[in-house]
């Protein structure tokens, strides 16, 4: 399929992004699935294979995964207005219903009911967080590597003793991943010519 | 010049973010709540909770409902543009990188790098949710901490670990049974 921006196509693109952004709660590993079986399995506009390829490029993007994969999608499908179509798809379902609950905010919060519901569920939304942390680090120690162990401690003692903003704590840790992998390469390489 | 400021806050979220989920919550507490003070992290746990039970990624809704509350529906859209064009830029680069060369050392290694990390910043975001569930805002100081938190979080964080139940009916349950808790106390969550 080549990259043409005709309407039907374009509405098509819209109404499917923002039918499953509407209805996806819980985020890009959700939507992902949900979109693959949406243009791969339903509409055939993609095949299999390059559904994976996108995924991985979603993935190893920064920002929401699920805004990545549209934009990848609309510009596969559609070109450059494809990947516009896709995004507002995407955007547009959540952009509407914060703004309606931004506007109810102040008044609901200030109402007793509602504040004690919101602050009983600030603990439930803690734990939420502290299990998926949980999860997350167990997947992390689980690979018995030193380094990611190591990276993982000290972003962590970082963040809770150091005034620092987050974003450097980022970059050197992906610094450290890119030295550790050429590192990794290059001692593999020498392995394999003795 | 607010519409900037919201403009280039996501901007650097929607930049930095890598992983998904929650991945965007320490850049979002870093950006809003300590450097422009534009929620406390009481409200930035409100947000957290209202995102978990309305659909979409967490970045947008927070740029969505920070935007309107800061500078009305031009302020929504202008943060979440700022979220939104990173994903552009770096997707596109991405892509023609991926298609020119398929494996890339450099660009498995910084996830390599990453993943840890993230999950260290959001132990970091969750600590500080906690503290502030535990002892409002400002965190932890030396006294006895809310009793309600602390049993509602323990509950909760017992029944997520043994029943992996989903996590909006932990949430809507810690809800129900706090709010009967603090009204029954006479607490002011106000």
């Amino acid at each position: 399929m080549s990259a043409n921006s005709n309407p039907s196509l374009c509405l098509k693109l819209f109404t499917s992004t923002f039918y499953l952004s509407a209805f996806t709660f819980g985020g890009g590993y959700v939507i992902v699935p949900l979109m693959r079986r949406r243009f791969v399995d339903d509409l055939r506009w993609i095949e299999e294979k390059e559904m994976l390829d996108l995924t991985a490029i979603a993935q190893s993007a920064p920002g929401p995964i699920a805004v990545n994969a549209a934009i990848l999608l609309g510009w596969r499908v559609a070109g450059p207005l494809g990947a516009l179509v896709a995004i507002l798809g995407t955007v547009l379902p959540p952009f509407l219903i914060l703004s309606v609950v931004s506007l109810f905010y102040a008044a609901f919060r200030s109402n007793p009911i509602v504040a004690a519901l919101l602050k009983g569920m600030q603990s439930g939304v803690a734990a939420v967080i502290a299990s998926v942390v949980v999860d997350m680090a167990g997947g992390i120690l689980a690979q018995k590597r030193l380094l990611p162990t190591l990276i993982m401690a000290g972003a962590f003692l970082v963040t809770l003793l150091c005034d620092i903003n987050v974003v450097w704590i980022i970059l050197v840790c992906a610094v450290v991943g890119i030295l550790a992998a050429f590192w990794r390469q290059a001692r593999d390489k020498k392995e394999g010519t003795v | 010049m607010t519409f900037l400021q919201l403009f280039w806050s996501f901007f650097q979220i929607g930049l930095f973010s890598f992983g998904g989920g929650y991945a965007a919550l320490p850049l979002i507490q870093a950006q809003v709540v300590e450097h422009h003070h534009w929620l406390t992290m009481a409200q930035l746990t409100d947000l957290t909770t209202i995102s978990q039970m309305t659909p979409g990624p967490i970045a947008i809704n927070a740029s969505t409902f920070v935007g309107m509350q800061i500078a009305g529906p031009l302020g929504a859209v202008a943060a979440t543009a700022g979220c939104v064009l990173p994903s552009c830029l770096i997707v596109s680069l991405l892509a023609w990188i991926y298609r020119r060369w398929q494996k890339v050392t450099a660009i498995q290694g910084a996830l390599d790098g990453l993943r840890p990390a993230i999950v260290a910043l959001i132990a970091g975001a969750g600590l500080d949710m906690l503290l502030t569930a535990l002892w409002g805002e400002g965190g932890f100081v030396p006294a006895f901490p809310d009793p309600v938190a602390l049993v509602l979080f323990l509950a909760a964080f017992i029944v997520l670990r043994r029943w992996k139940p989903d996590p909006v009916m932990v949430m809507l349950g810690a809800g129900v049974i706090g709010m009967a808790a603090y009204l029954l106390l006479g607490a002011d969550c106000t």
